[in-house]
């Protein structure tokens, strides 16, 4: 697989979540409507008679599907944001802090992140710094022209230049595959799902009561799209993580070819790659919605190192132990 | 008469086609030279200072500084006439003189103690890198751009259009400058 089949499927992929997105918000809002709003079409209108001796309809149920609406425009709202604002939410969300060209590390750091950004033809992205003693990294950002490398103080106090460089290149083919559009998105979408079942299972325990008015005309098919629609409000959290994680894996062989490339030296980026896998401590101020994004699994645990079905679902990253014998192939010829 | 005409429609397209995709690669090359020269002033400017604040620690090596000083002149010097070959060969001369006083300047743990040196060399280094980098970069796109104009049936329009090969850069091939950094204690 080249970079521009990378590149084309990363933002097919991108703009297929979005819409995803978007028609999952609808549904939640439709059942919303239907389940709790007594939002319902297709009933049958009261006919009462008035003073007068005429009959007047009278519908029992209000005409505008409000909740339905509310959720495509907050859905398209959040599909908006996580893509103008994305970038920047998830640089918070770790406490990353601009890198200062006064102290010599960073600054160093700085001059690393243009080298590779004219290696690899790039605009130079935002150099960030997240206050953390682990070693770790990520890219973020929507596009090449809009994009930010961030990267640990343990990182930074760790490695070498040589090691540094691999770190950043492998960070650059990230953005240069529109890997970070996809994660970015995912991971700000992420967040918004968390929310949003958090919200619905409590709406949920209040509205039962109001709910016996405009269940009885069901059936078994309502019942069906009832019990659908709770779950994809249960599940969607786990569904997302999932996604996540399946979406970053294959990700990371990828870019590490590209970053040997990038530095013709893939011997620089097999000794960080040792070094940040010696040091499997937690990383606390990176969370779990940041976690795909990483170079190696945040979360410190060791189910990267295993093999096997379960790994397969819910590890973030491929083991390292094959990264870097990958690697050594590649430097075996130098 | 509606065969020749649409022949000539289908040869027109082709040709438009290639010229776009050439002048687009040609202006990638031109961009990616411009790169090149910004590090190399970048490198120009740079060793004055260098060699000032390492003048006094050094005094032993007074030989390899001078080295240095005038192979930057050299380059400087080709850096005005403008042909890819001699800058290329010049800068070369360059690289091997600084990476000598680099490795050299390993022996003076004085010298790394000193914050503004110590600032230098990592500018020094990163300029290094940038120019490698850079060249790199040119090094691919006028790869991309010469195999662009030899594949069929490009090589049948490419002269005719007024493109010809770009050159790599690169150091000559009987140059001293492709041995490697030796250094004698």
């Amino acid at each position: 697989m080249n970079i521009y089949e990378q590149q084309t499927k990363n933002k097919r992929l991108t703009a297929i979540i979005m819409v995803v997105f978007i028609a999952f918000f609808l549904f939640l809002g439709l059942g919303f409507d239907y389940f709790y709003a007594s939002f319902k079409p297709q009933a049958e209108p009261v006919f009462t008679e008035n003073y007068d001796g005429y009959y007047e309809t009278e519908m029992k149920n209000q005409p505008i599907p409000y909740a339905t609406i509310i959720a495509f425009l907050v859905g398209c709202f959040m599909v908006g944001n996580s893509a103008f604002n994305g970038a920047q939410m998830v640089l918070k969300s770790t406490m990353a802090r601009r890198a200062s060209s006064l102290n010599p590390k960073e600054k160093q750091f700085l001059n690393i992140v243009s080298e590779m950004s004219i290696a690899s033809g790039l605009p130079k992205p935002g150099a960030y710094i997240i206050p953390d003693y682990d070693l770790n990294a990520f890219a973020t950002g929507f596009s090449p022209e809009k994009s930010y490398i961030a990267v640990t103080e343990g990182l930074i106090a760790e490695l070498n230049r040589e090691e540094m460089q691999g770190v950043v290149a492998h960070e650059m083919s990230h953005i240069r595959n529109y890997d970070i559009r996809l994660m970015t998105i995912i991971s700000a979408l992420m967040g918004a799902i968390a929310l949003l079942s958090d919200f619905a299972s409590r709406g949920m325990l209040r509205g039962r009561s109001s709910r016996r008015s405009s269940g009885k005309g069901g059936g078994a098919i309502m019942i069906a799209i009832f019990v659908i629609w709770i779950i994809a409000i249960v599940i969607a959290p786990f569904l997302s993580r999932i996604l996540a994680m399946a979406v970053s894996r294959k990700r990371e062989y990828l870019a590490d070819a590209s970053a040997a490339e990038l530095t013709r030296n893939p011997k620089g980026l097999i000794s960080a790659l040792e070094k940040i896998r010696n040091a499997v401590s937690h990383t606390k101020t990176i969370n779990n919605g940041v976690a795909h994004m990483c170079i190696t699994d945040p979360r410190g645990s060791l189910i990267e190192e295993k093999l096997g079905f379960t790994a397969d679902l819910l590890a973030s990253h491929p083991p390292m132990e094959k990264r870097i014998l990958a690697l050594k192939v590649m430097a075996y010829g130098q | 008469m509606t065969v020749t005409v649409i022949v000539i429609a289908l040869l027109l397209v082709v040709a438009i086609g290639i010229y776009n995709g050439l002048v687009t690669l040609k202006n990638q090359v031109d961009n990616a030279f411009k790169q090149i020269d910004i590090q190399l002033k970048r490198r120009h400017d740079l060793i004055p200072n260098l060699v000032n604040s390492v003048k006094g620690e050094m005094k032993f090596e007074s030989e390899t500084l001078e080295k240095v000083v005038q192979a930057r002149a050299g380059a400087v010097n080709a850096g005005k006439s403008g042909s890819i070959g001699d800058i290329a060969a010049n800068e070369g001369m360059l690289s091997q003189a600084l990476g000598k006083l680099l490795a050299i300047s390993e022996n003076y743990p004085d010298l790394k103690a000193i914050q503004a040196v110590k600032a230098l060399m990592e500018e020094l280094a990163h300029t290094e890198n940038q120019i490698g980098f850079s060249r790199q970069l040119y090094n691919d796109l006028v790869t991309k751009f010469n195999i662009k104009q030899q594949v069929f049936p490009n090589n049948l329009f490419a002269s005719m259009l007024g493109f010809s090969p770009a050159v790599l850069f690169e150091l000559p091939k009987d140059s001293k400058e492709r041995e490697n950094v030796k250094v004698e204690f």
